[in-house]
């Protein structure tokens, strides 16, 4: 019932969203493996290879095993989610993902009771991603969810944009999408996720803990230490575009607000 | 190569540097910045053209700045000359530094409010103000009228300024990084590289001045 009703609402929300086009997409990205600068992606990111292509699932689940991205798609239905995307640097975009729910895949692997997180893993091939040559993170990129947060309708693992495979730049061929946190949250190019008692490494939480936080919900209340995050500047926008007021929990708040009840935001931001 | 052909190499440098007119410096760091601005205003720098000319003008004043600084020691250990195209350097940086911190102010923040928050409370903001503030009465004594009215001993003092806004500039491009980054440590690593140049000379000259 509930994954019902926020589906009412996403829709709702569709509506009212106009997507970003393929060429701002696919040209402007944070992939630090690839380099810090913003086309660096695009521009090296061909050299990933992304087949064959398989995830170790582990941890505290009743199915653990390395599998198939074939064998995981077959299992799943892909459907279009159209979400807005903000980055923590304050710009953001709208994207028309192609992927499925996250809690359809867990439910498959089968989470035992004692699991409460969900830790995921970047790719790491220093041949194939020249930025890991530069110690920006504590390489491989890591991300971590609440097992609730993983659970809900919203949390999405994308395999395509517009219809089409979702381009190496933007984290092909399968990666995590969870519209209502800063962009950094929805890692890419996963080959791991493990089910944990405890909550897990999340690179930029452990490179700089007091700028970025485990939950990184998009907040315009909370500012990150070194910049605003009361307005962000739309992509797409040109040269003289005014800037956006940043929505709570990124306009998703409806879905989500009640997975954080009596937590303070500020204190875990 | 020998010592004698490294001469007449910087002899040729030297005739080469004296044969271009600082006015053509200031027709191409003008005509630069006219140019990326209308490349950021037609899609030519990205999609996202007010982060990518900010950040261009910045790198190009912290280019200049660091070329500005070299133009001394350029001269001392390699017999270099630029000195006749110094001023024109420093004043073509500071206006890159302008052009960063208006399209910072006008096309980024775009609030006076946001402006007066980020110089206030966020400190590499503040310190990159702080370094376009002391660049201010360098640019405005960049003339002959001024170094006249000041005198040459005054106007030297002032305009070691320089060095004390140089090293903000690069901490303030240190700072605002995201993760270890190794391109702003190399413009800071350059600018105390030149500053430390001129802290041995002046402890040398003043150990010779003891003796």
């Amino acid at each position: 019932v509930a994954g019902g009703l926020a589906g009412g609402g996403l829709r709702a929300q569709q509506e009212a969203l106009e997507p970003n086009t393929w060429e701002e997409i696919t040209s402007y990205n944070n992939y630090y493996e690839f380099g810090t600068g913003k086309s660096d992606p695009a521009d090296h990111a061909h050299r990933l290879t992304t087949q064959p292509w398989s995830i170790q699932i582990d941890g505290l689940v009743d199915n653990p095993g390395t599998y198939t991205l074939e064998d995981i798609l077959s299992e799943v239905e892909i459907e279009e989610r159209i979400y807005r995307l903000r980055c923590v640097e304050a710009w953001s975009m709208v994207v028309p993902w192609n992927g499925f729910e996250l809690a359809d895949l867990l439910n498959r692997v089968g989470v035992q009771d004692g699991a409460r997180y969900v830790a995921f893993e970047t790719v790491m091939r220093p041949e194939e991603m020249p930025g890991l040559s530069v110690p920006v993170l504590d390489w491989p990129y890591r991300e971590g969810l609440r097992l609730d947060e993983a659970m809900h309708p919203l949390t999405i693992m994308a395999t395509g944009i517009y219809g089409e495979p979702i381009p190496n730049q933007n984290g092909a061929p399968i990666r995590l999408v969870v519209p209502w946190k800063y962009g950094f949250k929805s890692i890419k190019s996963i080959v791991r996720i493990t089910l944990t008692a405890d909550q897990p490494y999340a690179s930029w939480n452990a490179s700089q803990p007091g700028e970025y936080g485990f939950y990184s919900n998009v907040n315009p209340n909370v500012d990150h230490p070194r910049w605003s995050q009361a307005t962000e500047r739309r992509v797409g926008g040109g040269l003289f575009a005014r800037r956006i007021p940043t929505l709570m929990f990124n306009g998703y708040a409806d879905e989500v607000a009640s997975l954080y009840e009596g937590m303070d935001l500020a204190e875990y931001f | 190569m020998s010592s004698l052909a490294r001469t007449d190499l910087m002899q040729a440098v030297n005739a080469g540097l004296r044969r271009v007119p600082p006015a053509l410096v200031y027709i191409v760091g003008l005509g630069w910045a006219g140019w990326l601005f209308f490349l950021a205003a037609t899609g030519g720098l990205g999609v996202e053209p007010v982060e990518a000319l900010e950040h261009r003008y910045g790198e190009l004043a912290l280019q200049l700045i660091v070329l500005g600084l070299a133009v001394t020691p350029l001269r001392r250990y390699l017999g270099v000359n630029l000195m006749p195209l110094r001023r024109a350097i420093g004043v073509v940086a500071f206006f890159f530094v302008l052009a960063h911190v208006l399209v910072w102010a006008v096309l980024d923040v775009q609030t006076l409010p946001a402006v007066w928050a980020d110089i206030l409370e966020r400190p590499y903001v503040t310190i990159g103000m702080a370094g376009f503030l002391l660049l201010l009465p360098l640019a405005m004594t960049s003339n002959d009228w001024s170094v006249r009215k000041l005198g040459g001993a005054m106007w030297r003092k002032l305009h070691r300024l320089v060095y004390p806004a140089a090293f903000l500039g690069a901490l303030h491009f240190v700072w605002l990084a995201k993760g270890f980054q190794i391109e702003p440590l190399v413009y800071l690593s350059a600018i105390l590289g030149l500053l430390a140049l001129r802290l041995r000379r002046r402890a040398h000259g003043h150990a010779k001045r003891a003796g």
